[in-house]
């Protein structure tokens, strides 16, 4: 965001005083500051990494945007960056790096796979779509996603995080204890989603009783 | 164009060898009756007993592929093995067939082949076959407990639709549904009857941890010292992607270690098996990402064996220009990540992701897609190279690539740090290698000169005139300098592909959605830049495969990381694992 968009509009800065002072709101400072560092959890999981990380590179360089610095730990990064194919082994440690990400955190699900499934929904090992799950900001569609296809939807995150109101945004209501935290799936002799137990119990039993 | 190259004299050589065979072991090996099989098949009882004589006496030391084949209409189960001379040569296939009775069993061949040790437990784990006498039988794609052995053909999963695709939903008069509806779980699950989530316990992994252990060097210092048990991964940032290793440490040094794998097991295989030949194309874009021209080469070249079509001169080179172009840049994709891993974070790395995009560009150019290329056909290529792309390449290979590529040689191989972590950490012996079936550049850097482009030469590979990279020391600097010995090989034949290349038609076929493939079976390899890369193709004449099988070179050469690292640092396991050069879409499929 240029120094410009920063300020408020309507107040007339002196020219020669532009690029030294701001007239601007808290929360519009605090979503300026939040959009220029969002970095990314550094985790791949299939193909869409690779062009996640082709993004990083000399010839797109992410770096503009404020998200060159990848973090390894999840503790210090503020976007989870879904980049493949989400499998039902891999799930209960995707779910646990989301838990352990501080707020306020994003999440950006690239490419078909991480969208919907993508080509190997039909697997058996396949979770259909990251968003099952945890709760997406960008959908990056491709299969992957061009380089330039996933800033754009980085920039389209960029433009959420400018819209973000504290008294609307999720991380900051009272009284909800952690809205964001999901609680683990088990592998039982298929995934299980713990918050759907009963339902799965009486179509389990509505299996047997059809059979 | 001229007639491709003659089938009939391996062939004869092929049925000879089997004669021998079967005349030394008259009682327990049987000839292969089906017409377009090939091989032998063993009675299980003695299963051990030839295979060591296949080893020891017919000189077939190299056991590459281990897969298994439900034939349900017969009720059998059939275990294939093929087997390779790393002199060359073509290969020699056996199987074994078991009742496919609940428990199936079949003996293990870890004791004469090390490299079986994996694909055996993947044949566990997907068909329920047990193999006696197999040190370490765990599932090892999908996790304990898992419902059901999946790539039976009697076993469907919650999103089945239908046995072959296009399946009727998807078809333009077809109502779409949403595949969640029409199960009774509206997702992708598939519960036994009457099982309550509330009650399960999960599997807590005590297998794995009880194999750690078994398979673990003993203190014999007589000090008394505790061990830890570090599991890094699945999510770790020098693991390239998404596996996970259980290492029992004592102080800094590895006692044992387990992978874990199957994070990113997406179900190519069963995909397969319902998808029709050419659909399967686009999914071998993406199981070894970085190479997609390869894999669509592999594939292509299992199907046109079962097909018995030639493919068009202009084609064949310029598949062997695209397969060395995607060799060159996952050598230089590994030589930044090896560096990142030794902590030379991101630099060389950016140098090597630079040539890869204008690699990447030509790949583009030819086929619409940067990484998922979906550029060859049964026959040839899909579409000419276009003129600027031609040029593009010729300006690649003769000026940017040699100068680049000596440039990043001259940056890096004198250097004192890299030389300090890599010089005499010893990777593997060239015995070792061969007894864990690794391929590759790995095999090659511990004094096995075994390249399939020279030892069983495929496409027109035949034609050039290449050196086969070799290093003796089979040390980590060794396996780091083959690659680029290789890089500079593969610019040699680039050349000469490049000046040799006719001008005509790029497919011998007319293009088609549907290809008729007949009955039989296939097994297609390549020199992948990681190693053999084969497609296994059983076709019962159907438009889909009945059973499609990747020998992946990543899944199977991971198979000597336990070798490797057992009694070495922790810290150089990082390296000894990026000098693997593995990748997990082509590791878990």
């Amino acid at each position: 965001m240029e120094p410009e968009s920063l300020s408020l509009p309507n107040y007339n800065i002196p020219e020669d005083l532009q690029n030294v002072v701001a007239v601007t709101t808290i929360e519009r400072l605090y979503n300026w500051g939040k959009r220029s560092s969002v970095w990314p959890l550094m985790f791949g999981l299939a193909c869409c990494a690779i062009e996640m990380i082709a993004a990083q590179t000399a010839r797109y360089d992410l770096a503009r945007f404020g998200m060159e610095v990848m973090r390894p730990t999840p503790r210090q990064a503020d976007m989870l960056l879904v980049s493949g194919t989400v499998t039902k082994k891999m799930l209960p440690a995707i779910i646990r790096l989301y838990n352990q990400m501080p707020e306020p955190k994003y999440v950006v699900a690239m490419g078909a796979c991480a969208s919907s499934g993508g080509p190997f929904k039909e697997g058996y090992n396949v979770v259909a779509g990251i968003d099952k799950f945890l709760p997406v900001d960008v959908y990056v569609p491709g299969c992957p996603p061009t380089p330039q296809a996933l800033i754009a939807g980085l920039i389209k995150l960029q433009e959420k995080i400018d819209k973000e109101k504290f008294k609307t945004s999720r991380w900051y209501q009272k009284g909800k204890t952690d809205p964001n935290y999901v609680p683990m799936p088990v592998l039982g002799p298929d995934l299980i989603d713990v918050r759907r137990n009963e339902e799965f119990k009486r179509a389990a039993a509505r299996k047997a009783g059809t059979v | 164009m001229t007639a491709p190259t003659s089938v009939t004299a391996p062939a004869e050589v092929s049925a000879q060898l089997y004669a021998k065979l079967i005349a030394r072991f008259p009682e327990s090996v049987a000839a292969e009756t089906r017409p377009n099989y090939s091989g032998v098949i063993i009675k299980k009882e003695n299963l051990v007993e030839v295979a060591a004589a296949i080893r020891d006496e017919f000189g077939y030391d190299l056991l590459t592929a281990v897969t298994a084949v439900d034939y349900l209409a017969e009720n059998k189960m059939e275990v294939v093995y093929h087997a390779y001379k790393t002199t060359g040569g073509t290969g020699l296939v056996f199987r074994v067939q078991a009742e496919r009775v609940d428990p199936i069993e079949v003996p293990s061949l870890v004791e004469i082949w090390a490299g079986a040790d994996f694909q055996e437990r993947e044949a566990y784990d997907l068909f329920g076959i047990k193999f006696t006498s197999h040190p370490d039988l765990r599932r090892i794609l999908m996790w304990e407990g898992f419902e059901g052995y999946p790539l039976r053909k009697d076993w469907k999963e919650a999103f089945f639709e239908e046995e072959a695709k296009p399946f009727k939903s998807r078809w333009p008069e077809g109502k779409h549904t949403y595949a969640e509806f029409k199960n009774p779980f509206r997702d992708n699950l598939n519960f036994p009857e009457n099982f309550d989530p509330n009650s399960y316990q999960p599997d807590n992994e005590d297998d794995l941890y009880a194999s750690l252990e078994n398979h673990s060097l003993k203190n014999e210092s007589g000090l008394k010292t505790d061990q830890i048990v570090v599991n890094m991964g699945p999510h770790h940032p020098s693991t390239h992607g998404v596996l996970r290793v259980a290492v029992t440490l004592e102080g800094e040094t590895i006692l044992g270690l387990k992978p874990v794998m199957g994070y990113l097991h997406r179900n190519h295989d069963k995909i397969g098996e319902r998808s029709t030949f050419l659909q399967i194309m686009p999914y071998t874009d993406r199981l070894d990402y970085f190479n997609s021209m390869s894999n669509n080469l592999g594939y292509a070249i299992a199907v046109e064996k079962l097909m018995k079509i030639p493919v068009a001169e202009r084609a064949e080179y310029i598949r062997v220009i695209m397969a060395e172009l995607t060799r060159i840049q996952n050598h230089l994709i590994f030589v930044g990540t090896l560096t990142n891993d030794l902590g030379a974070m991101y630099t060389p790395s950016l140098y090597a992701f630079e040539e890869r995009e204008l690699i990447l560009d030509i790949f583009e150019a030819v086929s619409g897609a940067r990484m998922m290329c979906n550029y060859l056909r049964f026959g040839g290529v899909v579409r000419d190279i276009p003129e600027d792309a031609l040029s593009k390449i010729k300006d690649l290979v003769y000026e940017r690539l040699p100068a680049k590529t000596a440039e990043m040689e001259r940056l890096l191989n004198d250097n004192e740090v890299l030389m300090g972590r890599l010089k005499g950490v010893h990777v593997l012996d060239g015995e070792t290698a061969v007894k864990y079936s690794v391929t590759g550049p790995v095999l090659r850097a511990a004094g096995v000169p075994y390249d399939i482009r020279r030892a069983d030469p495929y496409s027109v590979y035949d034609r050039f005139d290449f050196d086969v990279a070799v290093r003796y020391n089979g040390d980590m600097m060794d396996n780091y300098l083959i690659r680029f010995d290789e890089i500079w090989q593969s610019l040699r034949i680039l050349e000469q592909a490049l000046q040799q290349m006719p001008e005509g038609p790029v497919n011998s076929q007319k293009l088609q959605y549907q290809v008729r493939v007949p009955a039989g079976e296939a097994y297609g390899r390549i020199e992948s830049p990681k190693g053999e890369l084969g497609f296994y193709i059983v076709s019962n004449g159907k438009p889909t495969p009945y059973r499609y099988h990747v020998r992946p070179a990543s899944f199977v050469n991971i198979t000597a990381l336990e070798e490797m690292c057992r009694g070495s640092k922790i810290q150089d396991f990082v390296a000894l694992l990026a000098m693997l050069d593995i990748v997990m879409g082509e590791l878990d499929r």
